[in-house]
């Protein structure tokens, strides 16, 4: 909204300059942040394209001073430690977010329930990683996929539980009491009505947690550990494609590093991908103005 | 649904008065009930099931603070043997000697402190400015698209973002711009030789470009949250759009925007790898910025598959736990201050 009035007054020109110096540093700000993601996406694609071959999806890792390898152990194992987690994190995280929207909705219990998801969220990954590994990896002497699956899990779960609340909350009353009025029972008209109704919201906000989650390294570091070799069973160390960049790119070997922007690309793209399609389906029909 | 129902004709919005049928109404006494009530009657009553489901959806949400406990519970039983042998001198204390079994943390809540503090000191100005562009001066065409891009720098990996710190950000600053500074301003003492380009400077940006969308996001929902009224308020009485901005919905705002910079502050505590690949690993505490440094999240990823005894696995855990009660008590802080604002609706940062 510009001023079309003329401005008066004895200090007319210091409020002029200063209404044209905050718009410049707005401006300036807003190129100074954008600035950077620009030339991280640049860098990324430049020093990853030309690393991405087939091999990198097929191949395991070679030896050091081999040139060529891939990190094919490190794609399947995060497919396993977020199917892991998706499995633990998904189905709890709805319940609490169908909880929260439908039965609890202004009690004292959801407050804190709400209050604490949003806590849990903040808390470092790493000690989400230090938690796991007392209860699971201590007792089991070993590292397994399954305890960095649970990591994973845990940090999905308040995610998914605040946009399933969000989501059911936009189900329209109508919908609820329509179903409720035909005989349907409570327990059925919340799972198959107003959850289906909601299904896009609910699946785009698992999509977020799945795009925060499948970046995390320090919760891998000490529960699912890395392995070099092929390995898709559930109780040994797993490989995973952020350990996988951490171990290579502070490595001395030019050809880790070449792989390193490789698989840095790779999980950019996936994440990347998921965002602009919540954002995709979000900015339309029924959930128009959801985010 | 049961063909039952379609026995019972209810009359249509068209047909006359005299061919409807009498307003169904609970039966008397005796009375045989309708087919409709016969029907549903028959279906029994879902109180059993409506109650187990309830209870189902409860508990899960209830896991929540399982899983909140559990964390604190396992984090303060594995970490006994250090806090029963150095209390809170461990906090205090500057030497970090595995070998020898002295623990001192006072480097690693130094690094990360003045690591966070670099980070809040750059990204704060540059988020309120993003978020006052966006929200007060942008065309709204490209609302969206800012938007969303400010929105992608949260969704880069932590990894990625050290990745490109370590191959771009650190020769960057060890060629170009650490010269400037300990030219010009090496007189504070802050800015001295040696300069590796590794050290707590670098960790310092890389960190505020992490948290750059964090603040922004919670503080364009804060300033939008402000109602028009005081916009048009402050506009009527002559004001230029600076003067709107500042007087009308900053003021108003101020609550929630310090709540989201505390926000990011937490985020800042937290994070681990960006800062591991950058800040040198060493548990010093000097004036320099230029110099390496260690943070508290930074020795927890370093250190612990290597932690060889019990003692040493304790005071990394002690570190830990005093991690997570800081970043509990600064997320909560933050998340009051910003519900304040926004009167309970759920804050949307990432």
């Amino acid at each position: 909204m510009t001023n079309r009035y003329k401005t008066s007054g004895a200090n007319r020109l210091w409020r002029l300059a200063s209404n044209h110096t905050a718009t410049g540093l707005a401006i300036l700000s807003t190129v100074l942040v954008i600035a950077p993601l620009v030339a991280i996406f640049i860098y990324l694609l430049y020093k990853g394209a030309s690393s991405l071959n087939l091999a990198f999806f097929t191949q395991t890792p070679k030896p050091v001073g081999e040139p060529g390898g891939g990190m094919a152990n490190a794609i399947v194992g995060s497919g396993l430690l977020l199917a892991v987690g998706s499995a633990l994190g998904v189905p709890i995280g709805i319940a609490a977010g169908i909880f929260l929207a439908e039965f609890g909705r202004g009690g004292k219990v959801a407050n804190a329930v709400r209050f604490t998801a949003d806590v849990l969220n903040g808390v470092p990954s790493i000690v989400m990683g230090i938690a796991v590994y007392a209860l699971i990896v201590l007792p089991q002497k070993h590292f397994s996929a399954v305890s960095g699956g649970i990591a994973l899990g845990i940090m999905m779960i308040p995610t998914i539980t605040r946009t399933t609340e969000e989501m059911l909350l936009m189900v329209p009353h109508a919908v609820r009491e329509a179903a409720l009025g035909l005989g349907v029972p409570n327990w059925r008209s919340v799972l198959s009505i107003t959850l289906r109704t909601a299904m896009p919201g609910v699946i785009t906000g698992c999509m977020l947690a799945f795009a925060r989650v499948a970046g995390e390294t320090a919760p891998l570091l000490f529960t699912a550990f890395g392995n070099q070799f092929w390995s898709a069973s559930l109780n040994e160390p797993i490989a995973a494609l952020p350990l996988q960049i951490y171990v290579y790119a502070i490595s001395p070997y030019d050809e880790w590093h070449r792989l390193a922007w490789a698989g840095a690309l790779v999980l950019i793209l996936l994440i990347v991908v998921s965002v602009a399609l919540v954002r995709y389906v979000t900015t339309r029909g029924v959930l128009k103005g959801a985010s | 649904m049961n063909s039952k129902i379609q026995d019972v004709r209810v009359p249509g919005p068209f047909e006359t008065p005299s061919q409807l049928r009498e307003t169904p109404s609970a039966p008397r006494p005796g009375e045989e009930p309708s087919a409709i009530r016969k029907h549903l009657l028959a279906r029994g009553s879902s109180s059993v099931a409506d109650g187990g489901f309830r209870w189902l959806m409860l508990m899960c949400a209830c896991s929540i603070f399982a899983i909140v406990a559990l964390i604190a519970s396992e984090l303060i039983a594995r970490s006994q043997l250090t806090l029963t042998k150095f209390g809170i001198k461990f906090f205090f204390d500057t030497a970090w000697d595995p070998v020898n079994g002295n623990f001192g943390a006072l480097p690693f809540v130094f690094g990360t402190l003045v690591s966070s503090l670099i980070a809040l000191i750059i990204a704060v100005p540059l988020a309120v400015g993003v978020s006052i562009f966006i929200t007060e001066m942008c065309p709204r065409a490209l609302r969206g698209v800012l938007s969303f891009l400010t929105e992608l720098l949260a969704a880069i990996p932590s990894v990625v973002y050290g990745l490109w710190a370590i191959f771009v950000l650190v020769p960057m600053l060890r060629e170009r711009i650490n010269p400037g500074l300990i030219r010009f301003l090496g007189w504070t003492g802050l800015f001295t030789e040696p300069n590796y380009g590794i050290g707590m400077l670098a960790a310092g940006v890389i960190l505020a470009i992490m948290i750059l969308p964090v603040i922004s996001s919670l503080t364009r929902e804060v300033m939008s949250a402000v109602p028009h009224s005081q916009r048009e308020a402050v506009l009527a009485l002559g004001a230029t759009r600076w003067e709107m901005i500042r007087m009308g919905v900053l003021r108003n705002a101020r609550i929630g925007i310090v709540g989201s910079i505390i926000l990011g502050l937490g985020r800042a505590l937290g994070e681990t790898m960006a800062v591991t690949m950058v800040i040198g690993n060493r548990p010093e505490i000097v004036k320099n910025l230029l110099a390496p440094g260690y943070s508290m999240a930074s020795v927890i990823a370093n250190e612990f598959s290597e932690a060889s005894d019990d003692m040493y696995l304790s005071a990394l855990i002690e570190i830990g736990l005093a991690l997570f009660i800081v970043t509990i008590i600064v997320n909560a802080l933050a998340r009051v201050l910003v519900w304040a604002v926004t009167r309970g609706a759920p804050p949307r940062a990432a």
